[in-house]
């Protein structure tokens, strides 16, 4: 159980284990010969329940109890079928074996699966089941094995939920540190409410009842965190929007956008989600152009995992625009056809329809694309867009017509009302009790109520926790960035602040457009790509930013400087391979190649579990230069690319071997590292 | 009638002779006390005789029927019968007894009562229990003589007030987190300084106080020889949370919030010593909920379960026989033995006799003293004063009931299912600690009227049991003396449970047998396994 001090082996303990181990020895080697030769005699058995009574932990030996089973099972003598006593006999013992076994160690994971798999063969009571749990759950009420065992058992039995809810709120009133009966608790109300059972529908009844419970865990002892934790959960279920939602989408609702003249129209179509789905496709998504009807459409969703699902999803729309002579200007309309089919990863389905439209005009293209100078991310050669008043019209029609993602559907006002009296209480308890997660739940609560309104709060907790909790220091830094971002982006007031105008604007497509330039604010990561759809060209620099999950968003990004950060490899570039107008970038002074173990590995994309399998063009590519090897997720990242200015010095993986691997890679490259090619 | 019956026969029975002769020790009386004694002196090898005037065991300690329990408060409060003439011989000292009850006021307002008088065992010295932590407990394991009794917990405990108002103490995280009445910030508060106090309890244990430095952990010197309440007051506690932690957990008598003038102040080391033995407490037996835990049958199983322990280790038992008087050496003057109603002279190196029997023309300086009074009241209802609840305690701290009261009342309810009454009564025992009659009767009257509704105005007020009989008494508190090998044991303290009277007998015992340990472990190298085993057994489950 728990809190016991671990007792120092004595010269007896010792001569005794390696008795205990010469007597496993020998029962092992009896019981594999047993289990090689296919012999499943009572003896044999024996032999097996004395060995799995010392070591309960011996996988094997409860596999061949199954196979024995099976076996003694499909062998029954006529007689022996007829009789159900006997089946009962061979299940009873089995049951007896891992009873034994468990007494010897209750947390052994064999037993317990060992258990499951006899009880689900049924003919067997689950009466006598749920008191041998409740002995366990007695001894230790906080083995989480029992606990699993008792869902399994709950289910077989058809226990209701309720009852089971009531038996949580009974384990929890005689010591409310246990994490198990809180995580049961959250499950067994995950299942109510979406059964909308009577007494939890609508949820906020039942919800401000939970969040008083709680608080006399969370009051009573702030530094047990197995009551923050069901509280967590709780906002979580307050907070969440009961389906997925479009929150915003490139071109925006209402918006005009300037395409010129081309044989081919074609421009991207951005949806934005307010969770990860799927099922995104021409049958789902209905869009018209001009009152015509646009078939076979292919979406793909904008990210690297690979369940097909993405929050991002985006299509590339050609106008069929004959007349290359003369302007015209079309109307798009996109709307949500059978959006039923399209779901959560949680298999929640977005049963709102939604539609927008917007106008393509199609004309003579004013900034003809007239070679390329280099682009210099320095400030002088940025001015902000201040003067420059359509601009700021622009910015504002992106702005007002992107769907703000606060706006939620009716029941919002009980939900802030919980929300704000939580608030009030955590506020009274950081008062007296100093502690780390006091802090963060309050900063939670603070964005779930009003985002805005306490910005500054939040940004001020986050940095207190940066102190108090230095382990922890990289998450909370994480969330400061994207509640800074958040402020950044989230109204007219701040965004132009941070919008400037490339000063030697002299023709190119590139430099004519908006830079959103967020250097130096010390971010560590980036989010609310819903507000930043239309970008084209974005300025990162000087940041501390190891990750760009979500960046590939934006699907016009033409420029984007990632100079000054700390990107620790080509994995953490990944979604770049989805910005397809990406011309110029500069991710210059990252630590790209400096860490010989790439830790993010193991929490995102690694060639093990990469999305894109392993490509064959690299093969072809690399051509048997063994010194290329090495370069292949680089490949994998810029391969699919057609930069033209690429800064990549100042990262220790780069090398000139690297760079003659660029340039061949990506032929139309005219700038490296400063330097014109050829 | 009991009193009656008791010297009739004495006069038609003929009291056995009693043989051998000569003892280690004689034991007079068997109280709690007196049979602790006998069962360490008989476990330790000595020769015992343990004598009881009366015809059943426990003397001021035992549980007795309801008839019973009246006329022995009425027969112990009355003034002995004149002295015998007494003779000049120095040789023999007369034992007299004297009252230690007074102001016995019995009241019945329902016949039913006294029809089942056998049902009940009514404790003369109640309202106690044990802490499944305590002193107690820990004797019984070692003694062994925990087989002799079984325990059930006492389902909760409550402050009360004027407005009859009963609150649950919230005496534990679990309790605290419960709890319906105190506000969230009371319960942080609250259940702060129980870690606070568990913290500090840890620290000294793993390091000593002396090596322990002020890392915040530990409370300081200075803090632990203040007063307690001084120290709640600095730990910024609110009066609510101050009340429950002094009176309903720590268990003090006298009120602590009178400053300079009030007496029995509680040190702050002994609050967190209180503490931490409630809070060992809780959880100690896995069968037992709470703190505090009751024999079946009532206190009076006790005693008699320490006299079985004796008895099956050779101590000698011979109950209705008085002794008359001591016996003296002639020349030396010193105690050489004792004169039994009988007749008989029985010699022993020491004795130790129950605090209700004086010595006459013993040296002056062993005149017992009455240090104090304790107002004990025995109540008899009908229902239980939460219904669901059979068993609880209810403490009325100072100032609680009436403005001037000066001392906390304490209250028992037990029900049947202890067996110490039939089944559709309820019995109640308030004790409270006073400086004379008066002011305690005062006392006793506060709790009934806030406990009882008297039998004419039952349906006024709504679930308060209604009374049915009623017993008050005034018992002094006598300490314990010795004089030479002869010891005189304290009478029963106005304490919840043993602590005080175990230590003081632990005490005696060394000075008796300074060479022989009290209880000595048993020598069996399974028995620290036995005793957790046992410890379970003590306990109904």
């Amino acid at each position: 159980m728990h809190g016991r001090p671990r007792k120092s082996v004595t010269p007896v303990d010792e001569h005794a284990s390696a008795l205990k181990a010469a007597k496993i020895r020998s029962l092992q080697t009896e019981f594999l010969q047993n289990h090689h030769n296919n012999i499943y005699t009572k003896e044999a058995l024996e032999i097996n329940a004395k060995l799995l009574e010392i070591n309960p932990e011996f996988m094997t030996a409860w596999n061949y109890r199954k196979l024995a089973f099976e076996h003694n099972i499909s062998s029954q003598s006529e007689a022996e079928k007829a009789d159900s006593d006997h089946l009962k006999s061979i299940i009873d013992e089995e049951l007896r074996v891992v009873e034994n076994a468990l007494r010897k160690n209750f947390k052994s994971y064999g037993a317990w699966h060992h258990r499951v798999w006899v009880v689900s063969k049924g003919n067997s009571s689950t009466e006598r089941e749920l008191k041998l749990l409740n002995m366990f759950q007695k001894q230790d009420t906080r083995n989480f094995h029992a606990w699993n065992y008792r869902r399994f058992i709950a289910g077989l039995k058809n226990i209701s939920d309720e009852n089971e809810l009531q038996f949580t709120t009974d384990m929890i009133n005689d010591n409310f540190s246990n994490y198990s009966a809180w995580h049961n608790r959250s499950v067994l109300l995950t299942q109510l409410l979406e059964k909308k059972a009577e007494g939890f529908f609508p949820k906020e009844k039942f919800l401000t009842e939970e969040y008083e419970f709680v608080r006399n865990a969370v009051f009573t002892d702030p530094d047990d965190q197995s009551g923050w934790f069901y509280h967590l959960w709780l906002l979580d279920q307050t907070v969440k929007v009961d389906m997925p939602i479009m929150v915003s989408s490139w071109p925006p609702c209402g918006s005009e956008i300037n395409l010129p003249i081309a044989n081919k129209v074609t421009f991207p179509v951005v949806l934005y989600f307010n969770e990860f789905v799927k099922g995104i496709t021409s049958n789902t998504v209905l869009i018209q152009i001009n009152d015509d009807e646009f078939k076979d459409i292919a979406w793909s969703p904008l990210s690297m995992n690979k369940f097909g699902s993405g929050q991002a999803w985006v299509t590339h729309l050609t106008i069929p625009h004959e007349d290359l002579n003369s302007s015209k200007t079309y109307e798009v309309k996109i709307r949500s056809e059978d959006s039923r089919e399209i779901t959560s990863l949680s298999g929640v389905s977005c049963s709102r329809i939604w539609s927008f439209s917007f106008r393509v005009s199609v004309c003579h293209d004013v900034h003809p694309d007239e070679g390329f100078e280099r682009i210099m991310f320095k400030d002088e050669n940025f001015s902000t867009i201040g003067k420059s008043l359509n601009k700021v019209q622009l910015l504002k029609s992106y702005f007002e017509l992107t769907k703000s993602d606060d706006e939620q559907p009716a029941s919002s006002n009980w939900k802030s009302e919980i929300i704000a009296s939580e608030i009030a209480q955590y506020r009274e308890l950081l008062t007296w009790a100093d502690c780390k997660i006091g802090k963060r739940t309050l900063a939670r609560l603070l964005m779930a109520h009003d985002a805005m309104t306490h910005v500054d709060e939040v940004l001020q907790l986050y940095s207190e926790l940066m102190k108090l909790d230095p382990p922890h220091y990289q998450y909370y830094k994480d969330e400061h960035s994207l509640v800074l971002l958040k402020q950044v982006t989230s109204c007219m007031e701040s965004l132009p602040k941070y919008c400037w105008q490339y000063k030697k604007s002299t023709s190119s497509n590139i430099t004519e457009s908006i830079c959103l330039r967020l250097n130096s604010l010390s971010l560590s990561r980036i989010g609310r790509f819903e507000r930043l759809l239309w970008v084209q060209s974005i300025d990162l620099s000087n940041n501390q930013l190891h990750s760009i999950e979500g960046l590939e968003a934006l699907q016009l990004l033409t420029s984007l400087n990632l100079s000054h950060n700390k990107l620790s490899s080509f994995t953490a570039l990944d979604p770049l391979r989805f910005l397809k107008s990406l011309k110029v970038l500069n991710v210059s002074h990252n630590e790209i190649g400096s860490h010989s173990v790439d830790t993010r590995r193991y929490l995102c994309s690694s060639p093990m579990s990469h999305t894109v399998s392993y490509d064959p063009k690299f093969e072809e590519f690399a051509n048997g230069d063994a010194k290329l090897v090495n370069f292949w997720e680089a490949y994998s990242v810029f391969g699919g690319l057609d930069l033209v200015q690429l800064d990549i010095v100042g990262n220790d993986g780069v090398d000139e071997r690297f760079v003659s691997f660029l340039v061949k890679l990506l032929p139309g490259l005219k700038w490296l590292d400063g330097e014109e090619l050829h | 009638m009991a009193a009656e019956k008791q010297s009739s026969m004495a006069e038609t029975e003929s009291y056995p002779p009693i043989d051998p002769t000569n003892f280690d020790l004689i034991v007079v009386g068997t109280g709690l006390p007196e049979s602790i004694i006998a069962a360490a002196a008989s476990t330790s090898g000595k020769t015992v005789l343990h004598l009881d005037p009366n015809p059943f065991y426990g003397s001021h300690y035992s549980s007795l029927s309801l008839q019973d329990l009246t006329s022995l408060l009425q027969s112990n409060s009355e003034n002995p019968k004149p002295n015998l003439p007494q003779s000049d011989d120095t040789t023999t000292l007369d034992i007299n007894p004297r009252p230690i009850y007074s102001d016995v006021e019995i009241a019945s307002y329902d016949g039913s009562v006294e029809e089942h008088s056998r049902k009940f065992n009514l404790d003369l010295a109640g309202p106690r229990v044990l802490f499944c932590a305590d002193l107690s407990v820990d004797l019984l394991l070692k003694s062994t003589a925990n087989q002799y009794v079984e325990f059930k917990n006492i389902d909760a405990s409550y402050v009360g007030d004027a407005n009859g108002n009963l609150t649950n103490v919230p005496d534990s995280k679990s309790a605290v987190f419960k709890d319906k009445t105190l506000k969230y910030s009371e319960k942080n508060q609250l259940n702060s300084f129980f870690k606070l106090v568990q913290g500090h309890l840890e620290a000294v244990k793993s390091v000593g106080l002396d090596v322990a430095v002020d890392d915040g952990k530990i409370i300081s010197e200075e803090d632990l020889e203040s007063p307690f309440v001084v120290f709640l007051d600095k730990m910024k506690l609110p009066p609510k949370i101050k009340s429950i932690i002094l009176y309903a957990i720590a268990m003090v008598d006298h009120d602590q919030d009178t400053g300079e003038s009030c007496k029995n102040i509680l040190k702050t080391k002994d609050g967190i010593d209180r503490l931490a033995l409630y809070h060992s407490s809780v959880g100690r037996f896995p069968n037992a909920l709470g703190a505090l835990i009751y024999p079946f049958y009532g206190q009076g199983e006790l005693p008699q379960a320490f006299c079985r322990r004796a008895a099956v280790k050779g101590c000698l038992y011979v109950l209705r026989m008085p002794v008359i008087s001591l016996l003296m050496n002639k020349d030396s003057g010193n105690y050489k033995g004792v004169k039994l109603v009988s007749g008989q002279e029985l010699t022993s190196n020491k004795l130790v006799m129950e605090p209700s029997l004086t010595i006459a023309k013993f040296p002056s300086e062993s005149v017992q003293s009455v240090s104090n009074k304790l107002a004990r009241g025995i109540c008899i209802a009908n229902t239980s004063l939460k219904p669901d609840i059979s068993n609880c305690l209810v403490i009325y701290p100072p100032r609680s009931l009436y403005p001037d009261q000066a001392t906390s009342i304490r209250v028992l309810q037990l029900g049947s299912n202890l067996a110490v009454c039939p089944s559709g009564m309820f019995v109640f025992y308030i004790s409270v600690v006073c400086d004379n009659a008066i002011e305690g009767k005062k006392a006793l009257h506060a709790a009934i009227d806030g406990l009882f509704t008297s039998n004419d105005q039952s349906d006024s007020e709504e679930m308060k049991p209604t009374l049915l009989w009623s017993a008050l008494y005034i018992q002094d508190l006598i300490e314990g003396s010795v004089v030479g090998p002869v010891f005189t044991m304290p009478t029963p303290d106005g304490n919840l449970n043993y602590n005080d009277l175990l230590d003081e007998t632990a005490k005696v015992f060394k000075k008796m047998y300074p060479e022989e340990e009290f209880f000595p472990e048993i020598s069996n190298t399974d028995s620290s396994d036995k005793l957790e085993d046992d410890s379970e057994a003590v306990l109904d489950s």
